[in-house]
């Protein structure tokens, strides 16, 4: 039947429209509100065929039931009864996984594959039921297969009768699920975000970096099962946060850049051994530090502690009005060639799209 | 073909023979039993096994599938309009469910049998479909995928230009032909003489020489014309005199045949569905179900007939209609004497006991599309009764609301909905616009907009088709437009008077 193949065409359409619009789609976040488990949902306008149809708000229609003139009755076609004769009208939606999302991402940015740090010898053992053997724990008898050799064994014997089908299995008859050992690479990831929430700040900045680590998140999932990710922010003092403060907090106090930094150290320190754990630190911050002294602690930290334990640091700059810009400046001076730390500058939304390309690019 | 179970197919058996006793007349019907992913598939392909390939099918597969998987919609039947007559069930419903969609798609089958709408229609349509299914495939073959897929995808975006009354009256045909001069000639304009004392009285020489001038002059304009009289079947005139490659033209009138044949189907929606459940419920409730299932039925045909404040429901208003008509028939509620009694108790009991509900159902679901039957059969008490309004979208508040109960209005707008399938009318208007090989194209502004994103990417597929530059001559928020695209650029001119509709002379 070759449903599936129109089915699979469109889905390669979708996924063609989506990588044409993909820097609207970015920079608007769209479909990270709409974010479930595994899938994204994507309000995707144009795909419809056109044709020449009535605008919908003018024309109004038909309805039944109580209520006074001026009564809201609501979307038309939200309803339920009557579906589809009203073609095109619902704004199209469709799904998509993660992984698809990723994939997009990766051949519209061109990312290379990701190597993991050099711990291929990190494994796991997991037990997988395979085969069957007549000996084992009664626990782990089937059932199923135990009565068909019964079942067998009484047909050969002639003992089976149709009329009165009694079957009994005898010990012979006993067969057990057993399990094989299967050793897997490990590939653990955690990526921690820091963020500097001081009053220079604003949402639009947050908002940028929202969305940059949505798409950082869909691309390093793709390759890492399994992707844990920690949330810092700071202003003079740091502290660990959820997701959803991540993103909401504001402070005002002043910046000292640092105080995230040990905290991250700290994080790592204690719950991901470096030599199991692919590592990635993202640094956002409006470029603003409360003294030169503090970034040349960061710096001694970075040279000290993230170069040679993490797969990569990765620090984004995020324009504000009130930034100096100063901390990028500082970075770049003093680590011109350094490939593991990754410097970005996000003026603004449509930069995201480069500003990731910066961050992923390098395949580490 | 037919896999019904032997419980299943009993019951199909007293079904059909049910619906026979009361009087339905239908072919053959073939009921098969498929899966979910199965119905889903054949319903994205409007109901036929097999169709040309493209992703429209494959995006409403996807819809019919996610809708169902999140249980907010369910397929329960489906029936194809063909001699013999296809019907699906659903593997896995209830056992009442499957018997209520027997006896509805019995009703369905009656209604495509006889009723006048349809009475053009391709019965063989299944083979059809996959003849032309061949067809697109070839060119796929020998074009490629992409080109034939993306000229289908502009077809596909005109494909509700056609002419629905068209096959129901001989047309003089768009192939431009010679007009047979004679008859031309037959009627000069003359005034009719019966004494023939009077004729050069009635008819003095200057008058004839005039008349003769004035058809003379009628006929050259008419001739500078084309198409002589505007043409709604545009895609007709476009196979015809686009110029196109033989693949093309042929894959365009792929799209409009299919077009037609899902035509009639639009035009008598509410009257089908209300036909079906009109006979689904007197068949099951008097013939079929046993104590045990009465509550099941109760539960599903109330959620079929649901209708919501902001959705018009084709089933619910079709069964009451029928049902209220039978009634008043039955009753002796219409004629002259009926219409002028305006005594309210004489009208609540009226009844002179005609009895002549079933056949004028039985003839009303043969003569009439959904136009008709609403024109004709919505009653100011029926509107009243059923508690229907309008609604309408109010811009201050940014949300629909009811607007009113007034019958007329409420008529007004379902007639609205209903007329040329609730879709635009327009219609080429001249294929060589200022002379210059241009097509215009006019659309009969009936006091509702065009979807302005819509429309311009219409044109543009219009103009794909014309190669030279098209026209489109509308209104957008009560000023007149014209929309020209020439390949390039679209723009809009905003113009004085707009084209009133004209009545064209059939």
């Amino acid at each position: 039947m070759s449903i599936k193949e129109d089915h699979s065409r469109f889905r390669d359409i979708v996924k063609g429209k989506i990588k044409e619009n993909f820097k609207k789609y970015v920079s608007q976040g769209e479909m990270i509100g709409k974010r479930e488990e595994e899938f994204v949902k994507i309000p995707l306008p144009q795909i419809d065929i056109p044709n020449f149809r009535y605008g919908a708000k003018q024309q109004g229609g038909v309805g039944q039931g109580e209520g006074q003139q001026g009564q809201d009755v609501g979307e038309p076609g939200s309803g339920q009864g009557e579906a589809g004769n009203n073609p095109g009208e619902h704004l199209l939606e469709v799904e998509l996984s993660v992984d698809e999302l990723a994939e997009i991402l990766g051949e519209k940015l061109q990312l290379p594959r990701i190597e993991p740090k050099g711990n291929k010898n990190i494994e796991t053992v997991k037990t997988k039921y395979s085969g069957l053997a007549p000996v084992g724990p009664e626990g782990l008898r089937q059932f199923k297969t135990t009565y068909k050799h019964a079942l067998k064994r009484l047909i050969s014997t002639g003992s089976y009768n149709p009329e009165d089908p009694k079957i009994i299995p005898i010990r012979r008859d006993h067969r057990y699920r057993t399990f094989k050992k299967i050793v897997q690479p490990q590939t653990k990831a955690v990526v921690i975000y820091m963020m500097d929430v001081s009053g220079s700040m604003g949402d639009e900045q947050k908002e940028i970096v929202r969305l940059e680590s949505f798409w950082i998140n869909t691309w390093l999932k793709k390759h890492y099962k399994g992707l844990e990710t920690r949330f810092i922010i700071h202003d003079a003092a740091a502290k660990e946060v959820d997701e959803n403060t991540f993103f909401r907090t504001s402070e005002s106090g002043g910046t000292l850049i640092s105080s995230a930094y040990k905290l991250c150290q700290q994080i790592i320190e204690t719950d991901y051994p470096i030599n199991e754990w692919n590592i990635y630190p993202f640094h956002f911050s409006d470029g603003d530090n409360w003294s030169g002294e503090d970034t040349r602690l960061c710096i001694k930290m970075l040279k000290d502690f993230f170069i040679p334990n993490t797969n990569m640091f990765c620090y984004g700059q995020v324009e504000s009005k009130y930034g100096s810009g100063q901390f990028l400046k500082d970075l770049q001076k003093e680590f011109p060639n350094q490939e593991q730390i990754v410097l970005s500058q996000i003026e603004n939304r449509d930069r995201i799209l480069d500003s990731i390309k910066d961050f992923l690019g390098k395949g580490k | 073909m037919a896999n019904l179970t032997p419980e299943l197919e009993r019951e199909r058996l007293r079904i059909c023979k049910a619906a026979k006793d009361v009087g339905l007349d239908f072919f053959e019907t073939i009921f098969e039993i498929i899966t979910y992913d199965q119905i889903n598939q054949f319903a994205a392909y409007g109901g036929f096994p097999v169709r040309y390939p493209h992703w429209k099918f494959g995006m409403e597969y996807e819809h019919l599938s996610k809708s169902y998987e999140y249980g907010l919609s369910k397929i329960y039947e489906m029936v194809i309009n063909t001699d013999p007559c296809y019907a699906y069930l659903m593997e896995g419903n209830m056992m009442m469910d499957q018997k209520l969609v027997m006896a509805h798609v019995y009703g369905h089958c009656d209604f495509f049998k006889n009723n006048v709408w349809f009475g053009k229609t391709n019965r063989k349509m299944m083979d059809q479909m996959a003849n032309h299914a061949t067809r697109i495939r070839r060119y796929m073959d020998r074009y490629g995928y992409d080109v034939v897929e993306d000229f289908i995808d502009t077809c596909l975006s005109l494909e509700n230009l056609i002419d629905r009354y068209a096959p129901y009256y001989e047309k003089p045909s768009v192939i431009a032909k010679k007009e047979n001069q004679e008859e031309e000639r037959a009627d000069k304009g003359l005034l009719k003489v019966h004494r023939p004392y009077m004729r050069d009285f009635i008819n003095p020489p200057e008058f004839i020489e005039e008349q003769r001038r004035k058809q003379q002059e009628q006929m050259l304009a008419k001739r500078s014309r084309f198409p002589q009289q505007p043409e709604k079947d545009v895609l007709n005139f476009l196979v015809h005199y686009a110029p196109l490659e033989d693949w093309q033209q042929d894959v365009l009138s792929i799209i409009r045949d299919e077009a037609y044949y899902f035509s009639p189907q639009g035009m008598t929606k509410t009257m089908n569905e209300g036909w079906a459940s009109y006979w689904h419920s007197k068949i099951m409730t008097e013939k079929i179900l046993n104590d045990s299932e009465i509550i099941d039925f109760a539960d599903h045909h109330s959620g079929t007939m649901a209708m919501a404040p902001n959705g018009y429901n084709p089933y619910k208003v079709g069964i009451e209609l029928f049902r209220d008509i039978e009634d008043r028939w039955n009753k002796g509620q219409f004629g002259r004497e009926w219409e002028e009694c305006d005594d309210v108790r004489e009208r609540k009991n009226w009844d002179k006991k005609t009895h002549l509900g079933k056949e004028k159902i039985f003839e009303i679901r043969k003569f009439y599309n959904d136009v008709t039957f609403i024109d004709e059969f919505l009653t100011e008490d029926f509107c009243l009764k059923n508690k229907l309004f309008v609604y309408k979208f109010n811009k201050r508040t940014g949300k629909f609301e009811v607007d009113t109960r007034d019958f007329r209005a409420i008529k007004a707008k379902l007639l609205f909905h209903m007329t040329n399938f609730g879709q635009p009318i327009i219609r080429i208007e001249d294929a060589n616009f200022e002379n210059r090989g241009e097509l215009l194209l006019t659309h009969l502004h009936e006091g509702i907009d065009l979807q302005p994103d819509f429309m311009n990417e219409t044109l543009k597929n219009v103009q794909k088709l014309w190669s030279r530059p098209v026209n489109l001559v509308t209104a957008m928020e009560n000023e007149g437009y014209l929309y020209r695209y020439d390949g390039k650029e679209l723009q809009a001119h905003k113009i004085s008077s707009l084209p009133q509709p004209q009545n064209t002379t059939k």
